[in-house]
């Protein structure tokens, strides 16, 4: 079987759940004929017409809205958001009506609301935006955010099956940079379970996202000098497998959290307050965070640059952890 | 300061004569004799629920947090209510008791829900008119004004696509049509040409701010003319003139010919909430003239007069009401409240959870 992209394997996972039950309709800017702006939707119009590919105003409160209300007559929709930045115009939509409605009511709203996320590809403050702890700090809804090719399927089709709202955020930097082999069957990756995604003894690093890959460099350039990180992607971020963390902390004694989203508020801390709280003496040094500084998201490559945290930054941590 | 008196000879009127009319009327025609008895009941019962609970359960103390009635605006909801058809997907706001009500939501539901009991529909997990069952087409709507105009353009949407003969109906206040959430959701179901509608209890007060300083247009319903679709200005509390626009409306929306926008003029005949007095911002004038126009008084005289009811009949209704009003009242005072555990349940789904309101 050929290998795909990033990008491919969404399309795949809308594609196929689309084929499989006709409940299921997209909905967004562009995501018809035009095929979206990343051209994620590409085909699909053609394939499924102007009622389950359906183009919207430029409106994305209305958008999500939208999808609420159809999702209580029996439809479940895909939201597409052009730049997941936007999603802050929906935001009163998503917090107050969909997450909040089967604990009010008991009607459930089985939303997905997708689309690209985060920086380096010089996008400036309005198109590289980490939104995802606005709503991880919303009870009723998921977050999850894949890093693979495999997963960014398995986890979409998830999504789509689940019956509460999901947010599925798509580091766009990996659209087209990452190709890998899946199976032909149909899978889902479960909501809520992280993976390890290199075995290590020293360190441990849970992140998502982008950030999967600073980590997984670092690992390979700290094996020269002889420190094991083990690499944990969590993939979900609400609810985030914490028995993973647990476990993977009290083997390794240390822990870095590395995310692409800002310090204060970011899903580091939520993490680091459990693992004091739950592993405290397993520890051998402090809990560390290595995180974007606390300011939007710049635009000029040397800012955007010094704005992501970067392997050299983790291996300096994980090397002063050792050093404890 | 510069008099803003016209003084051109009566210029600036001839041309506002001679503009053409932005909105439609009422539309004429019969009201069947059945359909306005059930209409006076639902009226006059929502009267009796609304009154209960601001008048006396919650003078009482039995009721915490917010009441917000619709005192002088049961025509509105009522009559549209009394339009729709049993498919049909609505989401009131929150002075539409009427809606409850004409669409038969169990009294003693209602009142549970107010006294934060766990038989009513929201068990105890969100109050007021916060009601919803999908059995009965309700939507539990959110306190965020106007967000509601958006799920039904995407209601209505699900209903043109899958080729289903149901309408779509919200309701909100003047002061829900500054949000942008209004225009945006009447704009894409018009775009759409989906079987919505749209409903504005125009009660000329938001809270406090008097309409004059929310919009600075002639009439809401001219805003029809911007997103497309037919805008009506009806006596919001005339049951006979909503009702046969609410006919009209729904029929278009039913056969394909897409939204509509219905502003319905009427008055708040209560403060914002049960805690606020509104002498301090409403002229007396204003409470004294919309009093004699209330909706319930005019239309039980009209009915009597053009022999439609009787008096025997009026007087067995409202010992029907009364009675039922009692029996649900005493019912819902005795029902439990929600064990303090259940505030962690239902914020996902549980499959060993009880499906409720669908």
């Amino acid at each position: 079987m050929a290998a795909i992209t990033f990008l491919e394997a969404i399309r795949q996972a809308m594609q196929e759940e689309m084929r499989r039950d006709e409940r299921v309709l997209l909905m967004g800017e562009d995501v018809a004929k035009y095929g979206g702006a990343f051209k994620v939707t590409q085909g699909m119009f053609e394939e499924f017409g102007p009622e389950r590919v359906v183009n919207m105003p430029i409106a994305e409160s209305a958008i999500v809205g939208a999808a609420i209300g159809m999702s209580m007559n029996g439809m479940l929709p895909i939201v597409e958001m052009q730049f997941i930045d936007f999603i802050t115009c929906a935001f009163d939509q998503i917090t107050s009506y969909a997450a909040k409605s089967r604990y009010r009511w008991g009607v459930g709203v089985p939303i997905v609301i997708r689309g690209p996320s985060s920086g380096n590809v010089h996008g400036g403050p309005f198109h590289s935006a980490n939104p995802e702890m606005y709503f991880v700090h919303t009870p009723g809804l998921k977050v999850v955010e894949p890093a693979t090719v495999y997963d960014a399927k398995g986890l979409l089709k998830a999504a789509i099956r689940d019956p509460d709202p999901v947010l599925y955020l798509e580091p766009k930097y990996l659209y087209r940079r990452i190709k890998d082999e899946i199976p032909a069957d149909d899978y889902v990756v479960p909501i809520g379970k992280g993976v390890v995604r290199k075995q290590g003894k020293d360190v441990t690093v849970a992140t998502y996202g982008n950030m999967l890959y600073v980590a997984l460099e670092s690992a390979q350039q700290l094996e020269r000098d002889g420190i094991s990180l083990e690499v944990i992607d969590l993939r979900s971020l609400l609810p985030f497998d914490e028995d993973m963390v647990m476990t993977s902390v009290k083997k390794t004694g240390r822990l870095i959290l590395l995310h692409e989203d800002t310090l204060t508020g970011g899903l580091g801390g939520e993490i680091a307050a459990r693992v004091a709280d739950q592993a405290f003496l397993y520890l051998e040094a402090p809990i560390k965070r290595v995180t974007a500084p606390d300011t939007p998201v710049p635009f000029a490559p040397p800012l955007e640059e010094f704005f992501l945290p970067k392997s050299s930054d983790v291996n300096r941590v994980a090397r002063e952890l050792m050093a404890f | 300061m510069p008099s803003r008196k016209s003084d051109d000879g009566g210029k600036a009127k001839a041309a506002a004569q001679a503009r053409p009319k932005l909105w439609l009327d009422a539309p004429a025609g019969e009201v069947p004799a059945a359909m306005r008895q059930r209409i006076l009941y639902n009226m006059k019962l929502t009267r009796e629920v609304d009154d209960r609970i601001e008048r006396k359960l919650y003078r009482q103390g039995k009721i915490l947090g917010g009441v917000y009635t619709g005192r002088g605006q049961e025509a509105i909801s009522v009559a549209f209510t009394c339009a729709l058809g049993e498919r049909d997907f609505i989401i009131p706001s929150h002075r539409d008791m009427g809606v409850y009500v004409a669409r038969g939501m169990s009294l003693y539901r209602i009142f549970a829900q107010y006294l934060g009991r766990r038989d009513g529909p929201a068990r105890g997990k969100d109050g007021n008119m916060h009601m919803g069952d999908l059995r009965l087409g309700l939507v539990s709507f959110v306190s965020m004004l106007a967000d509601s105009v958006p799920l039904v353009a995407g209601a209505a949407m699900a209903f043109k696509f899958r080729k289903e003969p149901r309408v779509a109906i919200t309701f909100g206040g003047e002061g829900a049509t500054s949000r942008g959430d209004w225009h945006e959701g009447i704009n894409l179901a018009s775009v759409q040409q989906a079987p919505a509608i749209f409903v504005i209890n125009n009660n000329q007060y938001a809270y406090s701010t008097p309409a004059r300083e929310q919009f600075n247009c002639e009439a809401l319903a001219a805003r029809g003319v911007a997103y497309g679709i037919p805008g009506y200005r009806v006596d919001g509390n005339d049951p006979d003139a909503v009702f046969r626009t609410a006919r009209e409306v729904v029929e278009r929306a039913r056969s394909g010919g897409g939204p509509s926008l219905v502003e319905c003029v009427t008055a708040r005949m209560t403060g914002h909430s049960a805690h606020d007095d509104p002498s301090h911002y409403v002229p007396k004038e204003f409470f004294e003239e919309w009093e004699k126009r209330d909706p319930i008084e005019h239309y039980t005289q009209r009915l009597l007069d053009e022999k439609v009811i009787t008096p025997a009949w009026l007087e067995e209704q409202e010992l029907e009401i009364k009675k039922a009003v009692d029996l649900a009242v005493t019912q819902a005072e005795a029902c439990p409240y929600p064990e303090p555990e259940e505030c962690l349940t239902d914020v996902y789904y549980d499959p060993t959870r009880p499906v409720v309101n669908q």
